[in-house]
Order: structure tokens, then sequence, then C-alpha cells
């Protein structure tokens, strides 16, 4: 189906089914322990041997000696993985270092070989006795250091600066304007399930049971990877348990696992673990950020630039962080620009939000110290700097924009009138007490998805898509959407995911994954509708499918009798034309918060936040409701702990464990409120709806930095903000 | 994990003498800190000695009107002791400032004693460690040390110990009872239990190889009003940047011991005369010679402003 122009009325509209709050259909697997996991694939892989990864000690150089002797002579070892053993192996497309490291070292931790034995604790002590000598040589390490006369970054034969107007006029003459410099530190995904793959061999065939957001990407990347032809592999995740942009990608796991049962003749299963995740993977590339904002003393921005800086291993890429700032404020003279350093630290790339996460981190701090320079509030200020249209290219609208509506109504919501404009005035006991707001932006992105949707003749409904549910609710929205569209109640509707043999979807990532590939199902849903009016005689046009029925006129079937004993079977895709360029397709929210700072010791605790978000029809206010409050705890993460600590002598992140890199707790997380604006979006999809997976987290870091500012007075530009980065400003002791 | 043979023990002596003769065995307890070093084999024992059966669960009163805890009663337990939440408050206190619930059920009084620093680097067992590999070296000197000492140090070692509830026993003048691989029983005054790293940061306490801990006393209660401020980067579940274990007295007098900041439990009774001039008084007795490093030189700060606000609490 080609989507191409604004959806009008359809099915989905009808909202039996769609938008409603209903409990995952997954639920009970996953509180029950049955939802399978990769590495407890039990259920279709029996006697498993165990991989165990062992990872580079040094940051870079070369291997000089590997000895064996001992680890293959060890207990229960079947055999042992090395790129010498493996023999000459490709690199995925979304790889940037090798994934099984070896004579070379790329970074630390990087998998230079994988011992496989009967049980896991027989190959994790034979791991110990492999005797490795390195020849180490220098890196680059120190991010700030090497951004100096780093190149600037040109994304795919675009011009590496974007200017609009005359910045450096526009900003000379401006009379009140703010030059400021922003850093984020790198981050880890830090998701609960460690990558993990179950591999097993069939003759010149494998397939992998993972941990996989991108089944189609990651298949295409096995096969390259493994110098097989596609067909040969095959990649089961049917549970995710969270990726974050994490796996996005095959990682070591899925080779290593795949290697090993090659060389061990029997299916092995590999994890990493946990303090291998952090410097084995991939994180979310630390910024340097200037950020200019020059305004008239109407408040009205007349200059804007903001350029980032960012490193990543030979043949990686930047940190997008400036993404945003193209189309968030209006302002006739712009700049953008990003610098990409090498560095010879881990591997750089996705995170939820990538780009908008850190740049909204800084952006939406520059934006509250130039509102007090304006002795503007900061909600006036964005309003006053509100546009309708992509402000590159005005002739482009938004499709829907509603961010003055989110921080409005928020404002109201939240009590914004309560806060003071002067910071540290409010104080409660030995807390001071303050409240920021940050505007949360994030684009809606049209990515092709397939489906195929079958009807037996029990009237059970069988939704198939290589689309992947990583903790998002994806099972449950698919369901929703096959049960509008076919006209039946929710649980006659299986929903099957994340196996390579389903027609490819979108995939989770991006929040692209609810509007696409409910699109998808829409899509094949319409075709199984013509199908079914075919069967009957009906013209598709005046049928109507409700009660388990299709209906034309006065004649009506049950659908299992449409069906019949072979059932109908109807696959198709979203396409999408040009909507997306026409229109600026994007989702806004406003993020408030209410913070403590201890006036003596600097400790800060969030006391309640809210986001208000405007991101089209919401397909589940429930999953969808979850999804927000876990980006707003990420944000909380990134604005107040989570940095991956650089070793600049030896290029390593520190930290590689969870009591080093801390992520929130209950305790940090009071309370929090979501609110939905009531939108649809017909230039989306025929779903009319966008994603709130990453626009949850986009503006949650500066609304708590806003927030820390407007209780302490003490402003802190370097993330996370931690009490050391303030305690010297705080009031003296009495 | 190297492979290991395990045996429990039936009497403290027998315990102790188990580990003194097996050749790098260990005693186990709860396991919360050993096991996951095991893991990662920073502790490679060839034996292991339980000595979860030995019953020395109970806390019992002590003529002299303190309180006996037997070396294996849990964190849970002892914290919630209706005797020590009433006469020890900061004990209490300290110890639910630490880990979390699960962990506390498992984790014992002697084991919480012993465990381990968290300096990352001794974590990571490609890195130089003086105190996991002696003489190797010490990578966390000149490297990221936000979380690591200041004072007590030395430049073999800037490692800090991590605990909550030894910082309190500190404080309150606990005894560590022992039972030595000979049988003889002995008590080591808590200021005397850890030792400073000098230059063999592997020597954490005065334990002889296989001495057992049989319990720890407290002395009988001295009143006032009992403080642990914790501070951390997260609201739980984190080891402390700097944590303040203060009793004050109705006349501004008290105690003080400090946790996070040194390589044991940090208590410099001769500043304590300060304590009723205020934090400012206190802190430079309390951290004179310090060596804090660039990323933690905040601790200094930290300290002061963290008793200051301990007093403050401590007022009401």
């Amino acid at each position: 189906m080609k989507f191409d122009t604004p959806a009008g009325q359809n099915p989905i509209d009808q909202l039996k089914h769609v938008g409603k709050p209903i409990d995952r259909i997954d639920g009970k697997f996953k509180t029950t322990g049955t939802a399978p996991y990769a590495y407890e694939r039990h259920d279709v892989v029996a006697n498993p041997a165990y991989g165990y990864v062992v990872g580079a000690a040094v940051a870079k150089g070369r291997i000089s000696r590997i000895d064996m002797a001992a680890a293959k002579a060890a207990p229960g070892v079947l055999t042992i993985v090395t790129a010498e053993s493996a023999g000459p192996l490709g690199k995925g497309n979304f790889n940037t270092a090798k994934l099984l490291g070896g004579p070379e070292i790329d970074h630390y931790h990087q998998a230079i070989a994988l011992v496989v034995a009967e049980t896991f604790e027989q190959a994790r002590a034979a791991a110990a006795l492999i005797v490795i000598d390195y020849a180490r040589t220098a890196g680059r390490f120190d991010l700030a250091k090497e951004l100096k006369g780093a190149p600037l970054h040109s994304e795919k034969g675009k011009p590496p600066v974007t200017k609009i107007g005359d910045f450096d006029a526009a900003f000379g003459t401006a009379p009140v304007k703010l030059d400021a410099t922003y850093t984020t530190p790198d981050h880890s995904h830090a998701m609960m399930e460690p990558h993990a793959t179950t591999a097993k061999w069939d003759g010149d065939k494998v397939t992998l049971y993972t941990s996989n957001q991108m089944i189609a990407w990651s298949k295409g990347d096995v096969a390259k990877t493994l110098g097989i032809p596609k067909d040969n592999v095959r990649l089961v995740s049917p549970y995710v348990g969270g990726g974050f942009g994490g796996k996005l990608f095959i990682r070591a796991d899925v080779i290593l696992a795949a290697l090993g049962a090659k060389a061990a003749g029997r299916p092995v299963k590999v994890t990493l673990t946990r303090p291998m995740m952090f410097n084995n993977t991939t994180h979310r590339p630390a910024t340097i950020q200037r950020i200019r904002i020059g305004a008239g003393r109407d408040g009205k921005i007349t200059a804007i630039a903001h350029e980032s800086g960012s490193g990543d291993l030979p043949g990686g890429g930047p940190e997008t962080a400036v993404s945003q700032t193209r189309l968030l404020y209006a302002g006739a003279n712009r700049l953008t620009s990003m610098r990409l350093a090498v560095v010879d630290l881990p591997e750089g790339n996705a995170m939820r939000a990538p780009g908008e996460a850190p740049g909204l981190m800084a952006l939406e701090i520059a934006m509250d110290e130039m509102a007090e320079k304006l002795g503007m509030d900061p909600i006036a200020f964005r309003v006053a700097n509100d546009t309708q249209v992509d402000p590159e290219k005005p002739e482009r609208r938004f499709s829907q924009r509603q961010l003055v509506q989110c921080l409005e109504q928020g404002a109201d919501r939240f009590g914004w009138k309560q806060r003071s404009a002067k910071p540290a005035q409010r104080r409660d006991g030995q807390w001071l007490v303050g409240m920021g707001v940050a505007a949360g932006f994030r684009n809606s992105m049209a990515m092709k998805s397939a489906a195929r949707v079958a009807l037996d003749k029990k009237g059970i409904v069988t939704v198939s898509t290589d689309m992947t549910d990583i903790g998002t609710g994806t099972y449950t929205i698919i369901a929703q959407t096959a049960a509008e569209m076919m006209g039946v109640d929710i649980d006659k509707v299986v929903v099957q995911l994340g196996d390579s043999d389903h027609p490819v979807s979108a995939g989770s990532g991006g929040q692209w994954g609810a509007n696409n590939s409910t699109a998808g199902v829409y899509a094949a849903c319409v075709k199984l509708r013509e199908a079914i009016a075919q069967k009957l005689g009906f013209n598709s046009a005046d049928v109507t499918f409700a009660d388990g029925k299709v209906r034309s006129g006065n004649r009506s079937f049950a659908l299992t009798e449409a069906a019949g004993d072979a059932g109908l079977v109807a696959e198709d895709a979203i396409e999408y034309g040009d909507l997306g360029k026409t229109y600026q397709q994007s989702t806004f929210a406003g993020h408030f918060v209410e913070a403590a700072v201890h006036s003596l010791t600097g400790e800060v605790r969030i006391r309640r936040m809210l986001a208000v978000c405007a991101a089209g029809r919401i397909l589940n206010p429930k999953s969808a409701r979850s999804q927000v409050i876990g980006a707003m705890t990420m944000g909380a993460g990134a604005a107040l702990m989570e940095d991956l600590a650089v070793d600049t002598r030896f290029g390593f992140f520190v930290n590689h464990d969870l009591a080093g890199y801390e992520v929130p707790v209950h305790a940090d997380i009071p309370h929090q409120e979501v609110m939905f604006l009531d939108e649809v979006d017909p230039t989306s999809s025929p779903m009319k709806a966008k994603g709130v997976g990453e626009l949850g987290l986009c503006g949650v870091g500066a609304a708590i930095a806003n927030a820390i500012y407007n209780a302490s007075g003490v402003r802190v530009r370097e993330y996370p903000v931690t009490l050391d980065k303030h305690l010297a400003h705080l009031p003296p002791v009495a | 994990m190297k492979p290991f043979s395990y045996a429990r023990a039936t009497s403290p002596a027998e315990a102790a003498a188990a580990v003194a003769r097996t050749p790098n065995a260990k005693f186990i307890a709860g396991g919360t800190n050993l096991l996951d070093l095991m893991k990662l084999q920073i502790e490679t024992p060839a034996h292991l000695i339980d000595v979860q059966d030995l019953k020395l669960d109970r806390i019992e009163e002590t003529k002299d009107g303190g309180l006996r805890i037997g070396a294996f009663v849990s964190n849970s337990d002892l914290a919630s002791d209706a005797r020590v939440r009433r006469d020890y408050g900061v004990l209490s206190r300290a110890i639910v400032a630490g880990a979390s619930g699960q962990l506390r059920n498992k984790a014992t009084t002697a084991g919480n004693l012993l465990q381990r620093t968290r300096c990352p680097y001794f974590y990571d067992t490609n890195q130089a460690c003086n105190k996991r590999k002696p003489g190797s070296g010490c990578a966390a000197i000149g490297g990221f040390s936000r979380q690591l000492g200041i004072i007590g140090t030395s430049d073999a070692c800037i490692a800090t110990y991590p605990g909550d509830m030894a910082v309190a026993m500190r404080l309150l003048d606990a005894t560590v009872e022992t039972v030595r691989p000979d049988g003889a029983a002995r008590a080591i005054p808590i200021a005397d239990f850890y030792k400073l790293p000098g230059s063999t940061p592997h020597i954490e306490t005065a334990l002889v190889p296989g001495e057992l801990i049989t319990a720890v006393t407290l002395p009988k209660p001295i009143g006032g009003t009992h403080i642990y401020h914790k501070v951390r980067d997260r609201a739980s579940y984190a080891f402390a940047l700097v944590s303040v274990a203060a009793i004050v007295q109705r006349d501004g007098s008290g105690r003080v011991a400090v946790g996070g900041i040194a390589p044991k439990p940090w208590r410099v009774e001769a500043a304590e005369a300060a304590l009723p001039q205020g934090a400012a008084a206190v802190t430079p007795k309390l951290l004179a010679g310090a060596k804090p490093t660039h990323d933690n030189a905040f601790k200094v700060t930290l300290v002061e402003r963290t008793l200051a606000a301990a007093l403050i609490e401590a007022k009401g």
C-alpha cells in the first residue's frame, strides 16, 4: 500500500480497540516467566554448550602471543574460537569495529576469543586460563583534546555546515546574547537483558535466537560477517529485555555464538557478562556543544548557532546533537555544524533519541539562560519563538505542532505560576526548591513496514511480521490494530513477532516502530478484507467488519464462514510517498520538573515530573504512558548520574558495571505524570500516529538541570549535574 | 570463577583451624561480596568453609549493659532489633542506608565488616592493583578516582572501605571478638581492626590467617541524638561519596565518624572536642593530612558540609 496522500476516514477511526488503554497481551508471559528470552531457549534448542567471551585487556594494540594450552585442557572445554581459527570474516554494514578482534585490537574489551564448554562455569574458568600478551600502542582517548583540529563532519554529500541568513552579523548586533558551552558524557544503554544469543546450525543454515531490535538489518549483517547467503540465516527475537538502541545491530554474542556452534558441532549460547557490556558494545557518544543565541529585547530570536563535537572510532559517525536546533525555534539567521574526532574508545552509536537527547540537554539549558537574560519567563520565551514552519524552508509546514499547547497546558497542570523567576528563593528546611521546564522534540520517521495477516476457520486472526517488541507494547498495539481492522475481539488475534521468516517490518528504533509497524498491519488487513469481500462476492467499498462478522448491505457472514477450511492469507507493506518531505512530521512535549538541592550537601532530589506530549494518535494510552515515564526516568539518569568515566591514559570506560554506572532507582523517581494532547496526524500514516518512546526522554535532562538552577542559583553546564559541580557555590556553612 | 572445594564448619574453632591449615581457604557467610569477587576472579579461593551453621546469630545483652551481636546476625535483623533501634540508632540507620533489602537479608555482621573496596581498578583484573595483586602498581592513582580516598591512603593504594555499618560501629567504639586457629579468643577494638594500606594494601585488617570473627560487642549506650547522613549521587542503593555518623549530646559535645573517604571508617577523637564549635572547627582536625586527588577534592568540602547538615539534624 502506497501512502502518499493524507489519510481520510478509515476503520481505525472507529477506535473500538485502538486508543484503548488495554493491558499488554504478552504481560502474562513475562510475569509468569514463560516468555522465552534468547538465553533461555530450552524450548527449541536441546543441550546447548556455553560460550564465554574473552575481551581485550588493552584499548589499542596487537596480540603478540596467545597461549590457550591450559584453557583447551581445562575440564569441559569443547573448543576455543579466535580470529585465527575463525578465518576471514566480513564486517556488518552497521558495525564500525570488528565483532571478533585480533590480532589487531580496536578497543577495550573487544571480543578476541570465545571459550565453549559444557557449562557456563567451565567456560568462564577456562577463559581465565588463556594467557595473552599485548603490544600496546598509543591511542586517542581524550575527546576534548582530539576535537581540536578535528574535521567538520558532513552527512552523505550534504554541506558540513547548515547556514541560513547571516548568523555572524545578526549575532554580532543582537542586543541580548548567549555564548555557552555544554558537555554531555558517554552513556551506556544499561538495558536489563544483556546481549545474548543461542545459535544452532542445520547443515549450512544457522538459526540465531537472539535479542535484537532490527531483524532484517541484523540478518543481513550476520550473512555479511559470516560470508554466507542471507537465505541461510534466520534470526528469532520474539522478546527483548530492553534495547534502547544497543540492540539495533548485531554484537559479538551473535557472531561468536554462530562461530562457536559451528566449531563445536552443536548449539551454543553466549551472553555478554554485565561488566563486559559497557566497553564491548556501543554507547551514546559524549558531546561538547557550543550554543550561541542572539535575540531582540522583545524576546524574538534573531540568531541561533549550535555546533557540536563528538568522537568515534575510525569510520564511525557523530552524535547528531544539532539536529533539533534546525527545526525547534524561529530565527532568521541560523548555523549548525558537527565535528567528528577519531577516538579509540569503544564504538559510539545510537542510544534512545540519538542526537536530540544530548542536543536538547544543551539547547534547552541555553534557552533557559536566554530567557533569564531577557527577563522573560522561560515558557513565554519559547512561545515567542514558536514556528509552525520549518525555519530553514518556510514553505514546509509542520504537519502538527502543538508545542505551545504542551507548554501552556503543562504550566497550568504543574502549578508553574508558583515558580520564582529569581533562583534560590524557595526553601523547605535545609532544601532549596525550584522548578524547571524544557521543550521536548523528536521527529517522526516514515519507514516501510510489512506484515502478513491470516484468518482461519476458527475466526482467529494471526499477524506475522519481523517487528520486535522491546518492552514497548508492540504485541498489544498490533493486536489492537488487527482487531479494529478485522472486526474481532483482541483475544481472537494472535501476534507473531521477531522472526526473520516473517515479512520485513520497520523494526524498533527511532520511535518509528509503533506507527510504521501498525500501518504495515493496517495495509495487510486492508488486503485481507478485500480478499474476504472478493471471496464472498461483496463490493469491497461498502463492506463492514464488526463483531466477528462481515456485512455488506443486508448480507452478513461470520468470519469463520468466510475463512473456510483453507483460511485466507494476505500480505502487504506500507510504503511512503513524499508527505514527509511536504510536511515536517515531528512530536512535541513540555517537560516540567520540581527539584530540590540540599543547601549544605548539594544532594539533588527530583520531587515531581510532568510530561505533556503531542505525538499524533496515541494507540494505547497505557503502554504509551509506560514508554514516557520510562523515558523520563532515563532523562533523570542522564541529568543526575549517568556518566561513563573515561580513563584517558588507558582508553576505557572505568565504571563498567551497574555499581559504578549508576542509573536511577525507585527512590529517585517519586512522582511522574504524563498527559497526551488530543492529536491525530493524517499525514503520518493511516494510523495517524507518530511515536512517544523517545519524545519522553527529549528535553527531560534540561528540565531537571533548569529546576536545579532555579533551586540553587548555580548553573551547571556539564552533565551529569552531580553535587561536586555546584557544592562550592552553595550557601556557606553557617 | 575458579573451581573450589566446599565444606561446612560445625564449630568456630574448627572453622578457624580448617581455614588456617587449608591452602588458599576462605570463610563464606552470606557471600554477598565474596561470590561476586569470585566470579570476577578477584578472589580465587581453592576452598570455602561455610560458617552459616555456627549459630552465631543472636543478639544478647552484655553484663556491662551493652550488646553482643553474633557474627552471623543478618544486617536486616540487626537494623530492626528493638534494642539497637532504641539505644544505637546510628547503627540501625547506617545499615539501612546501605545495599538493598535483599542484600541486607543475606549479608552478615562479620561479613559486612570485611567487605572489600569498590575501587573500579580493583574490580577490573586487567588493571594494576596492589590490593588485588601485591606489587603490580595502582592504576587508580592518576585515573578515575572520584569515589576514592582522600585520607589514610598511600602511594600504593587510594581505595576506600566502602561500607556503612562499620562507620557506625567505629563511632560506637565496638569491639570485634574472634577465635584464632589455635582456639584462642581475642577482642580487637574496632579502632585497631582496620589497617591503613601503607605499602601493603592487600592487608586490610588485624585478623591473622584463619582467624574467625565470632561477635561484635557494643559498649553500653551513651544516649544523645544519633545521625547517619549518607551522601551519594542517587537516592538509594549506592556507595557513599561521604557519610557522616554522629552522636550529639544536648550540650553539643559528641562523636563523629566518616565513611567513604578513607581505607577505614574515619574517626579522629581529638577532633571531636571542637564539635560544639561546629563543622568548620572540627573538619580541619578531622581531615588533617588529607591528600585528595583532582577528582575527589570536593570530598574535603563535602565532609564539612555534611557534618554541618548532621549537626543541624541533631538539633531537630
